[in-house]
């Protein structure tokens, strides 16, 4: 009895790990496949955005006490900036520099630092959630966006806000994108200070993006020009970011 | 005697064929091998996901600068696992082993157990978020469905006597000594796996779908009583880890069980439906 048995362990067991490999194998080519990637991988973000979108409606995301802060904040992305522009920005407190806001907009214009800090603030304790994995709790002050939005009277056609920054990897400015449901969230701040004090370079001086029901890379640093599109085609390679182009990082990164 | 009362005493002494039983519904078989492909995926791409940061906190925060309770990473040419105190060497197998090409390798878990088996980060994300509607769906419809036809009533939920120490006591030593149940014995779950299925099903397999939610900002946004519910977002993905673990667990002993219960009529009963009880051992 123990003969047959085994031996009829052995087939299936060797017809497992067989079948296994090749599934696992398959894996990588399936990955690869633009067809699946395109009308199955992509699935996962399509059906988060509708659904969390419903869920979530324009709740806030979770705001943390003092106490609950990280006590160190990790910087990511780019730490520092070599441009001689952007040198000289930061060696004069931003005095001369100016945000842009431009595109499907009535009034384009510029904002100095000065004229944004003067705006009405939010200050919001969140929680920085990385798409690798880690998170960490601080403090940001900043204007809402939806307050330059009515600044610069939005165009009905317009769909997305387009951020334009001064850091680069391998040559290219980085970009980001959100829709309009995130733009116009109260949390959703430019911010210029950190922690009660000034935005630190590491950070993104002299602005950076609170997207806050969103992963890491969509919290833009170093924002120098705004823009109001309808479509993201036209930005970079036409995903509406930098890693989203780069490395297939979902645009919708709620999840 | 009657002609059927002849036949029916000659059947009784005879030696019985074994008896076959209707075992597994359509939804137990259906969700099953849906998991068999989901639990796979969500698996290997997971741990893609976990080896862009090797690291688990708890609390609600937790990046490079604060302590983690579990690492797993090289230091001086050794791959490394390190849980609390305890430091482990893991060359070869964690933090720094060979791919198929010979070249060796720094990330946390090896090529051949993640999907993909390269590190890509955003396709393993794709991965695991898209098949992770599949599981997240396939729980609840399968738990609604079971509450629906009574299969968690019937067939899952112990009685008062299995749960007796005693009682449970003698059935881990029967799986202990690979005794299994036999003829009518067989035609209901022991107390054993009653409590594994039931503990995977409504225990471990909520707690993955929910961990992984509570990780997401914009759940947090909708559902905030994630967080409270397991103690921040590290901690949620400190649990989402270990729930996994318990679930690989799961899945090592469930098959070793299949084949030492008899894979054949195991696995076609979860293919058929139907069970052919073990027959008693004959004097």
């Amino acid at each position: 009895m123990t003969g047959p048995l085994f031996s009829r362990r052995r087939v299936l067991a060797a017809g497992g790990l067989g079948a296994t490999s090749l599934a696992l194998s398959g894996c990588d080519d399936l990955g690869s496949n633009e067809t699946f990637h395109d009308t199955i991988l992509t699935g996962g973000e399509r059906l988060a955005y509708r659904v969390q979108r419903f869920l979530a409606g324009d709740r806030l995301a979770p705001e943390y006490s003092e106490a609950e802060k990280s006590p160190f904040f990790r910087t990511n992305g780019n730490n520092q900036i070599a441009a001689p522009d952007y040198r000289r920005h930061i060696a004069d407190g931003f005095a001369n520099w100016r945000l842009d806001v431009s595109g499907l907009v009535e009034a384009p214009r510029g904002f100095s630092l000065d004229e944004l800090r003067a705006m009405p603030a939010r200050t919001q304790i969140t929680r920085h959630d990385c798409v690798e994995g880690w998170s960490a709790i601080g403090g940001w002050t900043g204007v809402p966006l939806a307050a330059l939005l009515k600044e610069v009277k939005v165009k009905p056609a317009a769909r997305f806000v387009v951020f334009r920054c001064a850091d680069q990897f391998g040559g290219i400015n980085y970009y980001e994108s959100i829709d309009l449901i995130d733009a116009f969230h109260p949390q959703t701040i430019l911010a210029y200070a950190m922690n009660g004090e000034t935005l630190p370079e590491g950070h993104g001086a002299p602005l950076r993006l609170r997207v806050e029901r969103q992963l890491g890379y969509k919290q833009a640093k170093f924002i120098m020009r705004i823009e109001l599109v309808s479509v993201l085609s036209g930005i970079g390679g036409g995903k509406g970011g930098f890693w989203e182009d780069v490395a297939d990082y979902e645009w919708y990164a709620g999840g | 005697m009657t002609a059927v009362d002849r036949e029916m005493a000659a059947a009784e002494s005879a030696p019985a064929a074994p008896a076959v039983v209707y075992r597994h519904r359509v939804s137990t078989r259906l969700w099953h091998w849906t998991n068999v492909v989901t639990l796979v995926v969500m698996l290997m791409s997971g741990l893609m996901i976990f080896n862009a940061h090797p690291r688990l906190y708890w609390g609600a925060y937790g990046a490079n600068q604060d302590h983690p309770w579990l690492e797993i990473g090289s230091t001086n040419g050794a791959g490394v696992l390190r849980v609390g105190s305890l430091t482990v060497e893991t060359t070869g197998v964690l933090g720094l082993w060979q791919d198929g090409d010979g070249r060796w390798n720094r990330t946390a878990f090896p090529g051949w157990a993640t999907i993909p088996s390269n590190y890509n980060l955003a396709l393993a994300r794709r991965w695991h978020l898209t098949f992770a509607w599949l599981f997240a769906a396939g729980i609840l419809l399968y738990l609604i469905w079971s509450l629906a036809n009574r299969h968690l009533w019937r067939d899952l939920a112990p009685s008062r006597s299995e749960l007796a120490p005693r009682h449970i006591a003698g059935d881990i030593r029967n799986h202990a000594l690979l005794r299994f149940p036999k003829g009518e014995a067989a035609r209901r779950y022991n107390i054993l796996q009653k409590l594994a299925y039931l503990g995977v099903l409504i225990v471990l397999i909520p707690t993955m779908v929910l961990t992984g939610l509570t990780m997401s900002p914009a759940m947090d946004a909708a559902w905030p009583w994630l967080l409270d519910l397991f103690g921040g977002r590290q901690s949620a993905r400190s649990i989402h880890f270990i729930a996994a673990g318990l679930l690989v667990l799961f899945i090592l002993v469930h098959l070793a069980m299949v084949v030492l219960a008899g894979p054949i009529n195991e696995v076609r009963s979860m293919i058929t439906g139907r069970y052919r009880l073990p027959q008693e051992k004959r004097q």
